[in-house]
């Protein structure tokens, strides 16, 4: 009895491990084939249309203004204030811009642009393919000999790949000038002198570890909200449980990869 | 050496007048197709033809496995063996990019219409010119429109699918489906869930369009008043064989009780084997 309980626990364990493997290899399908349709569509007379991909970065990117603006700049307020109250403890707070800046350019922007980007428009895709799915709207492309992945995946993914950097540099942005104006006020530092400090704080190489990390949460954005989308059975309901799978699966795909890059490129 | 059906130029209604549907060129050939699902065998040696310019109605009930062969036709499912030639090539063997080329020439009505939400009526209608073409869209948007003249939905250009009633989607999606002016039609279901004289019209659209393009059109439905209206030949299925593809009168003569049963609606009679019933009932049979 015990022992059959077990072979059924292990039984589960391994489809949900062949589930997730087969997952992954469509999500690199789907890349592999969103990135030749991009390349190559023109000379197959599919090009992917700009007017897509405009559309896509509209929604993406911006629409997503005021919302990143909220949050990057509570988040830029709040690292000020935990940092202040931290370095006071060694009387240190004139050093809480090196902190603030470093902390907001390598970590929380690209970071908050992420969850709210996967919140906002990964669920929207997922919820939108997943909804053409059930009504035959997929098929009708398939059998109008429309690439679905060239006309429903390419565009969404080059839009991210563009708009998701270009908001982790906005929210950058908002949240070291949100933080500034806090530190200012705390310390009675000019803003100017801020200014200075986070120049010389933040070198090059450290923009660019918040970009690459924008890079590859686009990717995980976008290709978990279509997988999710594409799998989706059972009508309304379905559409629903995929949805919520999405943003779930987006965010912790988010931070999971967001930990491994510190890991690799930070030791 | 005679040139591939795919690429010669289709016959015209008026070139088919006259020529005996048996003497007509195939347009579609589907041979010995046999598909599974998991375990489950759902298409059994089906076998069966469709000549240019005829209306061939795909019956069965439910589960008789014609929504499975319509999408093996369309190509959206692998058939575990047999062949399925479509305009002189087999689907089932040629590349993605071949079967491009084909599907510029089908047509495809769905029972749900497919219309993308997002598009208004005529951008849905004009997408597969805007794909397919180089036409300006002022030609294109000219195009789409006499197909919605045809469909009789002038007007409505820009209404989006949401505020459409059942049988305007339905028109719709036959507009958008001969927009290229396809050599094959598919129509799922075109009057199911539509009121009787909504329904007759759609029936008389179909035949009017064959009519006026000489094209081959493929229904599958279970609505026995629009089969007996528009089929030149009815392909009855039942449990995923084929029972017999013949004219209306031949099939209404047709003596087999399950084609009988189908056309005076009346359920089968199960006969169940004792052993096959106490497993159902203890749930060690499962369909």
């Amino acid at each position: 009895m015990a022992q059959a309980k077990a072979i059924g626990v292990l039984e589960r364990i391994g489809r949900a491990v062949a589930a997730g493997m087969s997952e992954l290899g469509f999500g690199a399908v789907l890349l592999g084939q969103a990135l030749m349709w991009t390349l190559m569509g023109r000379a197959r007379r599919q090009p992917v249309r700009l007017s897509a991909v405009v559309k896509e970065a509209t929604d993406i990117g911006i629409r997503a203004i005021p919302i990143v603006t909220i949050m990057s700049g509570t988040i830029g307020i709040m690292l000020a204030i935990q940092g202040i109250y931290s370095l006071r403890i060694f009387g240190a707070e004139s050093k809480v811009t090196l902190g603030v800046a470093l902390s907001i350019v390598r970590e929380f922007g690209p970071l908050i642009t992420g969850i709210l980007v996967a919140g906002r428009s990964g669920s929207a895709l997922a919820a939108r393919l997943g909804t053409m799915k059930i009504s035959q709207e997929i098929d009708a492309l398939t059998v109008m000999g429309i690439n679905p992945v060239r006309f429903l995946v390419a565009p969404p993914l080059l839009a991210a790949l563009v708009m998701i950097p270009a908001l982790t540099l906005y929210a950058d942005f908002i949240g070291l000038l949100a933080a500034g104006l806090y530190i200012s006020v705390e310390l009675g530092q000019t803003l100017a002198a801020y200014g200075f400090d986070v120049v010389d704080a933040v070198q090059v190489p450290d923009l660019l570890h918040g970009l690459g990390k924008s890079v590859l949460f686009a990717l995980l954005i976008v290709l978990v909200g279509v997988i999710n989308g594409i799998s989706v059975t059972g009508g309304a309901e379905g559409v629903g449980r995929m949805t919520t799978r999405s943003v779930v699966h987006a965010i912790s795909a988010i931070i999971i990869t967001d930990m491994v890059f510190v890991f690799v490129t930070t030791r | 050496m005679a040139e591939p059906a795919a690429t010669r130029r289709p016959p015209t209604a008026a070139e088919l007048e006259g020529i005996p549907l048996d003497e007509r060129e195939a347009v579609i050939e589907v041979e010995n197709l046999v598909t599974h699902y998991g375990d489950r065998k759902i298409l059994k040696d089906v076998s069966l033809a469709v000549r240019q310019g005829e209306i061939l109605v795909i019956m069965g009930g439910s589960g008789s496995g014609k929504s499975t062969l319509l999408n093996h036709l369309l190509g959206l499912l692998k058939p575990t063996s047999g062949t399925i030639r479509m305009l002189g090539k087999d689907i089932t063997r040629i590349s993605e990019r071949e079967y491009t080329e084909i599907r510029k020439k089908l047509g495809v009505a769905f029972q749900g219409g497919a219309l993308f939400s997002s598009m208004n009526l005529l951008d849905n209608i004009m997408l597969p010119l805007y794909e397919h073409t180089d036409l300006d869209r002022t030609t294109m948007e000219i195009m789409a429109r006499m197909k919605m003249e045809v469909v009789s939905l002038s007007g409505f250009d820009r209404l989006m699918p949401a505020e459409l009633s059942g049988g305007m989607i339905k028109r719709a999606a036959l507009a958008r489906a001969i927009v290229m002016d396809p050599r094959i039609l598919f129509c799922d279901e075109p009057s199911a869930g539509l009121d009787p004289v909504v329904a007759a019209a759609i029936d008389d659209l179909i035949l009017s369009l064959r009519a006026a393009t000489g094209m081959s059109v493929v229904v599958v439905t279970h609505e026995l008043e629009s089969a007996f209206k528009i089929a030149d030949r009815i392909c009855v299925l039942d449990k995923g064989a084929v029972l017999t593809i013949a004219s209306v009168p031949e099939v209404k003569a047709n003596p087999d009780p399950r084609i009988q049963n189908l056309l005076n609606r009346r359920t089968e009679e199960e006969v169940l084997d004792p052993e096959e019933y106490l497993r159902r009932l203890t749930g060690e049979s499962q369909s």
